[in-house]
């Protein structure tokens, strides 16, 4: 690493080392370039780069970005107003539209915040199914990332690479319930489909090809200069920040900080599996390429131990068909691929929730947006969103 | 863009009959014979869901979507539950607030004395009820003297027929306990809380979403304002008032230059 010590870049980003200078300080203090106008520039709403229609306003000096501004709401749709009219069983359709690319791991989510509130829970073996589609949710969830976020940094093959075998992840999901994105893979209770003949051979099947190909992914990128270069020491978060701002997932992770709901809090049946929590040291975009890859490899372990355990019995639990949960509230959350997805439901004891709130993951970590590229450049910008892995769809809710 | 909205327009009719039917109560020959339709058409469908086959027990979701069904279906729905509500009262052993009892609430009750107004645990999850005076004071406590130092999420719930009328819900979680404790205050209608961005930088956005969805102030927020709807848009959507297919025809016709949005 040491030809990257007197790097440009490192010297940018404030990083300590021999011949670094302080960009930041250099620029507050001496004036030396241009007495430039403060510019500002409009990214988006239709820009390729960021991910979805979000607009970011750049106050630039030169190409150096001194603030950004988030603005969203782009896809509001009232999600938690139609929740509001709808029955309990009537709305689980509805949350796989927010973050369409983890339709799964949504769904997972409110049904746990329901199953809760109802004081039930799905039988073993509906719980093992769960776990099973929604560890390959993370999977087909973090490919799309990579993909796109490796396309917007310049590195185009990952993105066929990863989208040709998410293929497969897809493929799964429409043998087991008919759908391959917005999937409505569970229900209140447990799952309504049991698993398709060849189900747990398609899956192993996927787990033993899978890993070579994600050493193929490494291959194209981990040690790639161009690559390594784009993102080591870009967008850097301290743990104490990704706290204070309420990032989690992934980037809290890169950021040293061990912490991940299935092993803080489990749920479903997670409890019985063997799995890492991968973290990084440095909380740049590189670190949180290196997470998220590995994180890949635990989900195909946890695949893997839920496959060979998957216990018989019902899929379903014992719940009434018109659901009247009891007057009370619940928080629950649940580790999705992006971060903490929790449901706060308010039931006044009717059919339809008094309220329902989604904490979404990607809203809170985009705010993390601004003290992350201050001081970048503009091409930084499009490294951190897609770092960050947002889906604006579940931002604007 | 359109179908959505018939998409849209469509379930509202169901909801409407959904909420307007189970109130005058129809006459006993029909509930009869419609309830015990009911049953026979669910006593079929409950093995189904035990053993496994898809099709038959998908079927008690299906008659939502589809609009011929909806008439039928509707009061089918809300027949059976009328009847059930009558046994209902006796039979929740359903989960009640416990009271909770811990260290950290007896130090906030000797402090604050009836400024904490309820401490409890539901399905063992713990809430705090606080005077919205002291909010913020028991905000920078949790965090400094309890170490509840991730701030989850901060939403609010409208409760129209109440004098202080919202709920707000700060969502704590403390990564040294391994646990989440939730702060509620209640405030009226165009009281204002202070801002929790000074003591959680996550706040920011949370709090303008609270702002947006329901039109409660916060003192010392840095830039209050709009954050999913337009920033000249009238009314607050999660407000109980607002109904479901409301929208702000001046501003449609102001900016998107069409008479209607729906």
């Amino acid at each position: 690493m040491s030809d990257f010590e007197n790097d440009y870049r490192h010297a940018k980003s404030g990083q300590s080392g021999p011949g670094v200078v302080d960009y930041l300080d250099l620029d507050t203090k001496d004036q030396t370039y241009l007495d430039a106008n403060e510019l500002v520039l409009n990214m988006g709403p239709q820009h390729p780069s960021t991910h979805g229609v979000l607009r970011v306003i750049l106050k630039l000096d030169g190409e150096k970005v001194l603030g950004t501004e988030c603005i969203i709401g782009y896809l509001h749709r009232g999600v938690e107003k139609i929740a509001e009219n709808r029955t309990y069983a009537m709305f689980n359709p509805y949350v796989d539209r927010m973050d369409y690319v983890a339709a799964v791991s949504n769904g997972l989510g409110y049904c746990e915040a329901v199953e809760k509130l109802l004081n039930t829970e799905a039988p073993p073996r509906a719980q093992y199914i769960r776990v099973i589609l929604t560890e390959l949710c993370r999977i087909a969830s973090h490919q799309v990332w990579l993909g796109t976020h490796a396309l917007d940094i310049g590195a185009l093959t990952p993105l066929f690479y990863c989208f040709r075998d998410r293929e497969e992840i897809l493929r799964i999901f429409e043998k087991y319930c008919g759908a391959r994105l917005t999937t409505h893979a569970f229900r209140i209770g447990g799952c309504i489909y049991e698993t398709y003949d060849g189900f747990e051979q398609d899956c192993l099947k996927f787990c033993d090809a899978f890993l070579p190909k994600l050493d193929e992914y490494e291959e194209l990128l981990t040690t790639n200069r161009i690559w390594v270069r784009r993102t080591k020491g870009v967008g850097i978060l301290k743990p104490e920040d990704c706290i204070a701002l309420g990032v989690t997932g992934p980037v809290l992770r890169a950021a040293g900080v061990k912490w991940d709901l299935r092993k803080a809090q489990p749920y479903e049946c997670y409890s019985k599996f063997d799995f890492e929590v991968p973290t990084g040291l440095n909380g740049d975009t590189y670190d949180r390429y290196l997470v998220r890859i590995e994180e890949m490899r635990q989900s195909v372990r946890i695949i893997r131990q839920a496959v060979d355990g998957l216990p018989q019995g019902p899929i379903m639990a014992k719940i009434p068909k018109v659901l009247k949960p009891p007057v009370g509230e619940v928080y629950t959350s649940i580790e999705a691929p992006k971060g903490e997805l929790g449901y706060f439901i308010v039931s006044d004891g009717s059919l339809q929730p008094y309220r329902l709130r989604v904490r979404p993951p990607s809203f809170v970590n985009l705010q993390a947006l601004d003290k992350m590229v201050r001081g970048l450049l503009v091409a930084d910008v499009v490294a951190v969103i897609g770092t960050l892995d947002i889906v604006l769809g579940e931002v604007d809710r | 863009m359109a179908t959505e909205q018939k998409g849209m327009a469509v379930p509202e009719d169901n909801k409407e009959e959904n909420s307007v039917l189970p109130e005058p109560k129809p006459p006993e020959g029909t509930t009869a014979a419609s309830a015990s339709g009911e049953g026979a058409k669910e006593k079929p469908s409950v093995p189904d869901s035990e053993t496994k086959p898809a099709t038959p027990v998908a079927k008690p979701e299906t008659p939502a979507p589809a609009t011929g069904d909806k008439p039928a279906a509707a009061p089918a729905a809300a027949k059976p539950a009328a009847p059930a509500a009558k046994p209902a009262p006796p039979k929740p052993e359903g989960p009640k607030p416990e009271p909770w009892q811990s260290e950290l609430v007896y130090k906030l009750k000797a402090q604050y004395g009836s400024g904490i107004k309820e401490a409890s645990t539901y399905v063992g999850q713990k809430y705090l009820v606080v005077d919205s005076s002291i909010a913020y004071e028991i905000l920078l406590r949790m965090r400094d003297d309890e170490l509840y130092d991730y701030c989850v999420d901060i939403t609010a719930v409208h409760y129209p027929k109440r004098e202080a009328q919202f709920d707000v819900v700060y969502i704590l979680y403390s990564f040294h306990h391994n646990e989440r404790v939730r702060v509620k205050t209640q405030i009226k209608d165009g009281e204002t809380l202070r801002s929790a961005v000074a003591i959680w930088p996550t706040s920011n956005w949370l709090e303008r979403e609270v702002y947006d969805m329901f039109g409660i102030g916060f003192e010392g927020h840095p830039e209050l304002k709009r954050i999913l709807l337009p920033e000249d848009w009238k009314g607050h959507p999660l407000r109980k008032e607002y109904p479901i297919l409301c929208q702000d025809q001046q501003w449609v016709k102001n900016n998107l230059g069409i008479e209607s949005g729906q």
